[in-house]
């Protein structure tokens, strides 16, 4: 029987996806580095603990459009993950990807969108491989899924998988880049089970 | 004019001429009744369909069940004639098309599901909806005229 609660979330924990964040935000400006071929810096990333109430607004207006990532984990732990990016950071990493002028804002087509997929995929895989290689358990993730839409209408499926045991969500910022920052929104949802394991492979008590 | 906003898992009430709005609606549903003739309304916005799975279920909003009956609990309190009440939802979307029935496939179709059942259960005749698909939508409920209106990315809108 699970006896995690979200609520009674305790500091080791908050640390430990402090780590998570940081070791994988170092991988992501990594890997978004060799992709683009630039430099990128990052900045050290923030954890926030958010009531359901602060969640729709927290990376943007309620109805500011959105790019929303979401790939489920499987193996060891089950669970989903969702990456965030902002409009404007989608556009300028998909701009230098494709080898187009930074102010090109036009609406995305395929290819485009595939391009943002993968690049969900390669910065959603470095959190999990941050995660993995802490827990040392094997964590895999399915294919990525991709939404373009109002933010809170996004978040509202990560405010849902944490509503099945609290009334709080937790949301990793990291900002990326070089000249123009790109602000990126990680959101861990293992299921409650998993949250267990993963306690239990880091030595945490609950 | 006031315009009262609801936010996540939460609900409130509103009086002709005010206006009661959620903005984004996910998977999760904006559910609004009223009383035509008093011109009072209340609008819901909740995230999971059933408060008796759940063993955290103190926020009553957050679930279609116990939503639904607070709310009508509360445009009652607020003077309107409950055999009189009418409803309108939307909401219920399926953000990601993830395939399977993974709790984020169709969270929204049995939110959308307890929603009407509960409805039903209260007798509150449901006139129309907007429910389903794969996109966020922000709701509007003008107790004046009972219109409820939708509104979502890139599309005309709509009003039900």
């Amino acid at each position: 029987m699970a006896k995690f609660n979200l609520d009674q979330v305790n500091e080791m924990y908050f640390d430990v996806l402090k780590e998570i964040g940081n070791i994988g935000a170092g991988n992501a400006t990594t890997a978004i580095s060799n992709m683009l071929n630039m430099r990128v810096d990052m900045e050290v990333p923030k954890i926030e603990f958010l009531t359901f109430q602060e969640l729709p607004t927290a990376i943007s207006a309620e109805e500011e459009t959105v790019v929303g990532i979401y790939l489920e984990v499987e193996s060891d732990i089950g669970g989903s993950m969702m990456f965030l990016l902002k409009m404007e950071s989608a556009h300028y990493l998909v701009n230098h990807l494709m080898g187009r002028p930074d102010d090109y804002a036009e609406e995305f087509d395929e290819m485009d969108l595939s391009a943002i997929k993968e690049i969900g995929n390669i910065i959603s895989g470095s959190y999990l491989s941050a995660l993995s290689s802490m827990t040392k358990m094997v964590i895999t993730s399915s294919v990525p899924y991709l939404a373009i839409d109002m933010a809170a209408a996004i978040l509202s499926v990560p405010a849902i998988q944490f509503g099945q045991y609290g009334d709080n969500a937790l949301l990793i910022q990291t900002e990326f880049g070089d000249d123009v920052k790109i602000q990126g929104f990680f959101i861990l949802m293992p299921d409650v089970d998993s949250y267990d394991k993963i306690l239990t492979s880091l030595g945490i008590a609950l | 004019m006031a315009t009262i906003k609801v936010g996540m898992a939460d609900l409130n009430i509103c009086k002709a001429p005010d206006m009661i709005t959620t903005l984004g609606l996910g998977s999760c549903i904006g559910i609004a009744v009223y009383d035509p003739v008093l011109k009072i309304g209340g609008l819901a916005h909740i995230m999971l369909p059933d408060s008796t799975q759940m063993r955290n279920n103190s926020n009553i909003a957050k679930f279609a069940d116990t939503g639904i009956e607070e709310l009508v609990k509360r445009v009652v309190m607020a003077g309107a004639n409950k055999r009189r009440l009418v409803a309108k939802i939307a909401g219920g979307a399926k953000m990601f098309q993830v395939s399977g029935l993974s709790t984020v496939g169709n969270v929204g179709e049995r939110n959308a599901q307890a929603s009407r059942a509960k409805l039903k259960q209260l007798g509150i005749p449901l006139l129309a909806e907007d429910t389903g698909l794969n996109y966020g939508r922000t709701v509007e409920l003008y107790p004046e005229t009972g219109e409820f209106r939708i509104k979502a990315v890139g599309k005309t809108i709509k009003s039900i």
